[in-house]
């Protein structure tokens, strides 16, 4: 169990972490790395999973289940579309380095 | 078992931090996702060993469906279109945050008042974030291009949100409730995310996506706490604020601060600007323009969503590579909000192999200007309207731009006569030493390629 003070020391350092990790990135790689961040909360879905995991009543199950479903396409969908992306810096890596 | 999970998620967020942080430099990005990747497979596979868990073969048809369908349309989707696939991707993360609070709602078993007040946050935020980012892929997308206003709007938008809030906040003080009471609820907060996002333009998506990506991230922390898992507290956190961040340097980039886009038409004012302008727009061929530039000493070629649009790059890079034969110095001036998104033009011009150490920003390339030859325009417009710096009733005035009047000459390839995704008209295409390009965007600079091959 995460207690209350040190729940909030942990959203603290987590806050602090995601703002420096974005203070100093050349425009360049913006929306490469707003894709990334937006795959990296594709970790809700192990919570949709536990979520689903104890559902009992049609109806929660029912509703547990889109949420597994919405989970997979964000974290699935959010990998594709960056790996991608930067792809594409990779190629024009290469170029330079010929 | 529960120790193997907790440092199992542990590791996970160790994998989302360190991917992330590669991810900012351009020499180790693409390890950066396949880091994240990592951490995301390890936190997956280890979640079908939580203790108690049943629906098993319903969930894996849940994750093989839902997964299945984002890879499919991941990998098929044209780069151009890839805003609105974050947007919707991001959309679908909000939406399965409010499903775990309201499982959780249903089951109605929270250890405290506290715990309960986060998943009712999370979920009013969730359901924003999803119902809101379908509304911007849809405008994306150009199903519902034109924003929707109506007179009392922000009071009606504002007493929706206080409406959502207020029913979440009494939720959480009554302790007890009616599915029908939280369906309400749900409600209020899906129907709010449709109406703060119908009002915004399109040129606006950017700077609301990224918000909506941050409200996501949030969402899935406040629903982390509640079922005590610290990887999605970590990870949605750490998206959160870097998601803040990055709105607030995209909002900077126009000049408008975070409010002034979700709250204020804009636009509206447009009117007042636009008797403002004289003069006539001068055609040119592409055969004097193709002589301009190879003669020149330097170029400056200005991309937008234009070219995005007109899948250019590649033409882009085929003429920067004949011009750099030739001995002409050329540049890329990459405005910060060019195309639809920060960043979006590099990665389309990384996509066409144009060497990124040739494309500058706005405050590297300005001062450069003056001594240009040739700026080159294309599919860009409101970034390179000098208004935002001349005409104090312009609804751009003040968003910094691409000093692109400054250069000798300006050559401006465009489709037809209208105006720019804002809807306002540009100064820039009246000025005496600009020439417009009439045409597609490919076949245009295919015949620039042409007329510089030719000499």
């Amino acid at each position: 169990m995460i207690a209350g003070m040190t729940a909030l020391y942990i959203f603290m350092l987590a806050a602090f972490t995601g703002y420096e990790i974005i203070a100093r990135v050349p425009v360049i790689l913006h929306t490469p790395l707003m894709s990334g961040s937006n795959f990296v909360h594709g970790i809700v879905l192990v919570g949709a999973m536990v979520a689903m995991g104890h559902a009992h009543t049609p109806l929660e199950q029912v509703i547990g289940f889109f949420g597994v479903m919405l989970a997979a396409g964000n974290a699935v969908g959010g990998y594709v579309v960056t790996e991608r992306m930067l792809d594409m810096f990779k190629s024009s890596k290469k170029k330079e380095a010929n | 078992m529960d120790n193997v999970i907790q440092i199992s998620y542990f590791a996970s967020a160790v994998l989302f931090i360190l991917g992330l942080k590669r991810m900012s430099s351009p020499v180790t990005a693409r390890g950066g996702i396949i880091w994240a990747g990592i951490g995301m497979l390890v936190a997956t596979l280890i979640t079908f060993f939580w203790p108690g868990m049943e629906n098993y073969l319903l969930m894996t048809v849940a994750i093989v469906i839902g997964g299945g369908l984002a890879y499919w349309s991941g990998k098929k989707v044209a780069m151009t279109d890839m805003p609105q696939m974050i947007a919707l991707y991001n959309g679908m993360g909000g939406g399965a945050a409010g499903a775990i609070a309201a499982v959780e709602l249903l089951r109605g078993r929270f250890d405290s008042t506290t715990f309960m007040a986060l998943a009712i946050a999370g979920a009013l935020i969730g359901s924003i974030s999803f119902s809101g980012s379908l509304v911007a892929f849809a405008k994306l997308q150009g199903w519902a291009r034109k924003p929707l206003r109506f007179p009392g709007q922000q009071l009606f938008n504002l007493a929706l949100l206080a409406a959502a809030a207020g029913l979440g906040v009494w939720l959480v003080v009554q302790g007890e409730y009616t599915g029908a009471l939280v369906l309400l609820f749900f409600v209020l907060a899906l129907a709010y995310g449709v109406m703060m996002t119908l009002p915004i333009g399109g040129a606006d998506m950017p700077v609301v996506i990224s918000l909506f990506n941050a409200l996501t991230g949030l969402a899935v922390a406040f629903e982390g706490f509640v079922l005590d898992n610290a990887a999605m507290i970590i990870a949605g956190t750490v998206v959160g604020s870097a998601g803040t961040l990055l709105t607030q340097l995209m909002a900077k980039a126009m000049n408008r601060s975070i409010g002034n886009v979700l709250f204020s038409a804009f636009g509206s004012a447009g009117e007042a600007g636009e008797g403002a302008v004289e003069g006539s727009m001068r055609p040119i061929d592409a055969t004097d323009v193709g002589v301009m530039m190879a003669y020149a000493d330097r170029v400056v070629i200005i991309p937008g969503y234009g070219m995005a649009v007109a899948q250019a790059q590649h033409k882009i890079q085929e003429l920067t590579e004949l011009l750099r034969a030739r001995g002409v110095d050329v540049k890329f001036a990459i405005h910060p909000v060019a195309g639809r998104m920060p960043g979006h033009m590099n990665v389309l011009l990384a996509e066409a192999n144009v060497s990124y150490d040739l494309l500058y920003d706005l405050d590297e390339i300005n001062p450069v200007f003056p001594q240009t030859d040739v700026a080159l325009v294309i599919g860009a417009n409101d970034v390179v309207n000098p208004m935002a710096r001349t005409n104090p009733d312009s609804p751009i005035y003040g968003m910094p731009i691409l000093n692109a009047d400054q250069a000798k000459n300006v050559i401006v390839i465009k489709r037809g006569q209208g105006k720019g995704f804002s809807g306002v008209e540009n100064a820039l295409f009246f000025a005496d030493n600009t020439r417009m390009l009439y045409g597609d965007g490919q076949a245009m600079v295919g015949e620039l390629i042409q007329a510089v091959k030719e000499l």
